[in-house]
């Protein structure tokens, strides 16, 4: 899960971690109000999105005046950012966060994040701040350290002092660096967050160490055991697709193509989307219906897939173990009954009792075009999306 | 005969009597898996599916000799069960859970650590569909007669690609030594190379099948160690040729995050390693039978 950068400093703050005065505003009075409060000169307004690289898409302004502030909050509110993470259709902005500007002497880049080679948590930080951390692994990779946190010990003092020595920070600094770092380290071990970033980390001419930009992911995994955390979510930035899977347990994913794609299992989902793609054509989405196809559930992930426009064609393939394909073909044929599908369905099954599922289709009398394998299955959707197409 | 277990291997089922636990221990069983009993702590003393339970691992161990366990644990506390396996002196374990938090896990592979190598326990998964030597014994919930007894050895993340791939082997009359899911999730008990070095050891085994994913190092690693330490044929598939970068494809470990992670790239490391690529998910049978007709 996916904080903002004005949730991710109000949880810092409680672990020690330095911030800039700021204010969230939903409208351009708010902001101007904002930043005369703060009473600094110069101030930035920034748009709130789930995503980084706001920056260069225009969605952080520094602003010295009213109106400079008035025009940069009406131009980013009820607009949608589009940054290299967010994809074509970019994210709507509808809060900002003004915070009070700062002179800086120095950007550090600095993050936690999960080391899956070593299966720790792994600070990771460059004394060149303000580049996004691929760029730094492509350009400077040498400017990056790394700190392996064993978890029976945590993140030791000598380690955080390390770090900061490393990144040259001066002998006055060290003090205020080691409780950062520590203190970022025990909110991503307390709260379980898959990834802490504070790019930039900021050295000020009067010598303090400020989280200019705050980025917090959480495991969902552990999110049942972090009610405060739950609750930062915010739903209207993500796809409502996805949002909407999620509330059924479903496990969706939308891509940009034409074809619509129900399957159960990860893994046989991608291998299935890999098939379209080798087969000429493009797969609208990811689904993974799980195990227990139940007609509700099919018919609740039918109208999931349908409900992109792009959709020509709609691709099943269901593997059933433990399941039985007699199952799944009733549980089709119910959730087809329920629901109009209105473009062509593809269904291929496999496993056990396929034969009788296959007949129940074919018997059912429905306009299902049978696959036996999932070359044939793949060829066969994006054939039916093409005719759909013209 | 095969790697981690076989038809002797003494099972027990850690949440041996909740729903789950009790749907697979009977199709285990039926299979012929030589279960023994099961733990669900609080109802030790009783019969469940006319097998002992226990109260905990040690004493099911001592009053079974068991070796290996899998666990149907819910997520919340599923790692403190691997734990106690390990603990209790099991000596495999599968972890079926899904969604067990990451850190859980890193702490289950720190607390491992404790362990001289001679009593340290092996681990797969979690959230994966076990493992199975076909046709002597089957600890996972994978369905069982798709696996025609043989000489590949298959590791994978996934559950039903695993089995689809199974079945295209299957008729093309080509058997498995065991198969070996390691699971979907970032932070897993055994990785890649650890199952390929199981294999390439077991007598039994004449060639191996990877089916690898999106998301992580654990790829690359294998093929590094089936180039370096391999004497027998891999072949590999990647699923996630057309997963955008950033976007968790339902595993909670298949995410690109960075360089090397994505499909085409494990897939360029694997030929580069020498492995035998898997070009299409409609091609695990074909591929192998060619794999296997140069041994």
């Amino acid at each position: 899960m996916h904080i903002h950068e004005y949730q991710a400093k109000e949880v810092l703050a409680n672990y020690g971690i330095q911030t800039q005065p700021g204010t969230l505003v939903y409208s351009p009075d708010q902001a101007v109000a904002a930043y005369n409060s703060q009473g600094s000169t110069v101030c930035a307004v920034k748009a709130q999105i789930h995503s980084g690289a706001r920056g260069k898409a225009g969605g952080i302004r520094l602003c010295r005046s009213n109106d400079e502030v008035r025009r940069a909050a009406d131009e980013m509110l009820g607009e949608k950012l589009v940054t290299h993470q967010t994809g074509s259709s970019g994210k709507l902005v509808q809060k900002l966060y003004v915070e009070a500007g700062v002179d800086i002497d120095r950007e550090i880049y600095l993050a936690f994040v999960l080391d899956r080679a070593k299966q720790r948590h792994v600070a990771v930080a460059s004394a060149e701040g303000g580049m996004e951390i691929e760029q730094l692994a492509q350009e400077k990779p040498e400017s990056i350290l790394r700190i392996s946190i064993d978890p029976a010990s945590g993140m030791r003092h000598f380690q955080a002092q390390e770090l900061a020595f490393g990144l040259g920070l001066g002998a006055d600094l060290v003090k205020q660096a080691v409780a950062t770092f520590r203190g970022l380290y025990k909110a991503m071990v307390e709260l379980d967050a898959s990834m802490v970033e504070i790019n930039p980390l900021v050295v000020t001419r009067d010598r303090r160490l400020i989280a200019l930009d705050a980025k917090m992911e959480f495991d969902d995994n552990a999110l049942f055991r972090h009610r405060e955390v739950a609750e930062l979510r915010d739903m209207s930035q993500e796809d409502p697709r996805e949002t909407a899977a999620s509330d059924h347990d479903l496990s969706y994913v939308g891509l940009d193509g034409d074809i619509g794609c129900m399957i159960n299992g990860a893994g046989l989902a991608m291998a299935t989307m890999d098939m379209i793609k080798l087969s000429g054509g493009e797969p609208a989405n990811f689904l993974d219906i799980g195990g227990g196809a139940s007609p509700e559930r099919v018919a609740k992930a039918f109208e999931l897939v349908l409900q992109d426009g792009n959709v020509k064609a709609m691709l099943v393939n269901i593997f059933a173990g433990i399941n039985r394909c007699d199952w799944i073909a009733e549980g089709l044929i119910k959730a087809l009954g329920v629901v109009d599908l209105g473009v062509p369905l593809v269904v291929r099954l496999s496993g056990t009792n396929v034969e009788e599922g296959t007949q129940m289709l074919v018997d059912s009398g429905l306009p299902i075009i049978m696959a036996d394998t999932l070359a044939d299955a793949a060829q066969k959707a994006v054939a039916a999306a093409q005719e759909k197409g013209e | 005969m095969s790697i981690l277990i076989n038809k002797d291997t003494k099972i027990l089922i850690q949440g041996f009597t909740g729903r789950i636990g009790t749907f697979h221990a009977k199709e285990m069983l039926e299979y012929g898996s030589n279960v023994v009993g099961g733990v669900t702590p609080g109802k030790g003393g009783q019969a469940h599916l006319n097998l002992p339970v226990f109260n905990t691992i040690k004493e099911a161990v001592d009053a079974t000799g068991a070796t290996a366990s899998i666990v149907f644990v819910p997520a919340a506390a599923a790692a403190d069960s691997i734990m106690e396996a390990a603990d209790g002196g099991i000596e495999y374990c599968v972890a079926i859970t899904d969604g067990i938090p990451a850190q859980d896990m890193i702490r289950v592979k720190r607390f491992m650590l404790r362990y001289p190598k001679e009593r340290k326990m092996i681990l797969t998964g979690p959230n994966c569909a076990g493992s199975i030597t076909p046709g002597e014994a089957m600890l996972g919930i994978m369905p069982g007669h798709i696996y025609e007894p043989g000489r590949v050895g298959v590791v994978g993340r996934s559950g039903t690609l695993g089995y689809e791939a199974a079945s295209q082997m299957k008729a093309e009359g080509i058997g498995i030594s065991t198969s070996i899911g390691i699971g979907g999730d970032p932070i897993n008990g055994s990785s890649h190379r650890d199952i390929l070095e199981l294999f390439e050891q077991d007598p039994d085994t004449d060639a191996v099948m990877i089916i690898g994913e999106i998301g992580g190092p654990q790829e690359a690693e294998a093929a590094e160690f089936a180039r370096d330490h391999m004497s027998k044929p891999v072949a590999a598939y990647v699923a996630g040729l057309t997963a955008p970068k950033g976007r968790r494809m339902g595993h909670a470990g298949a995410i690109i995050s960075g360089k090397g992670e994505s499909a085409s790239e494990k897939v360029e490391i694997f030929q580069e390693a020498g492995v035998a690529i898997v070009p299409s998910p409609s091609e695990f049978g074909s591929t192998m039978k060619d794999v296997m007709s140069r041994l």
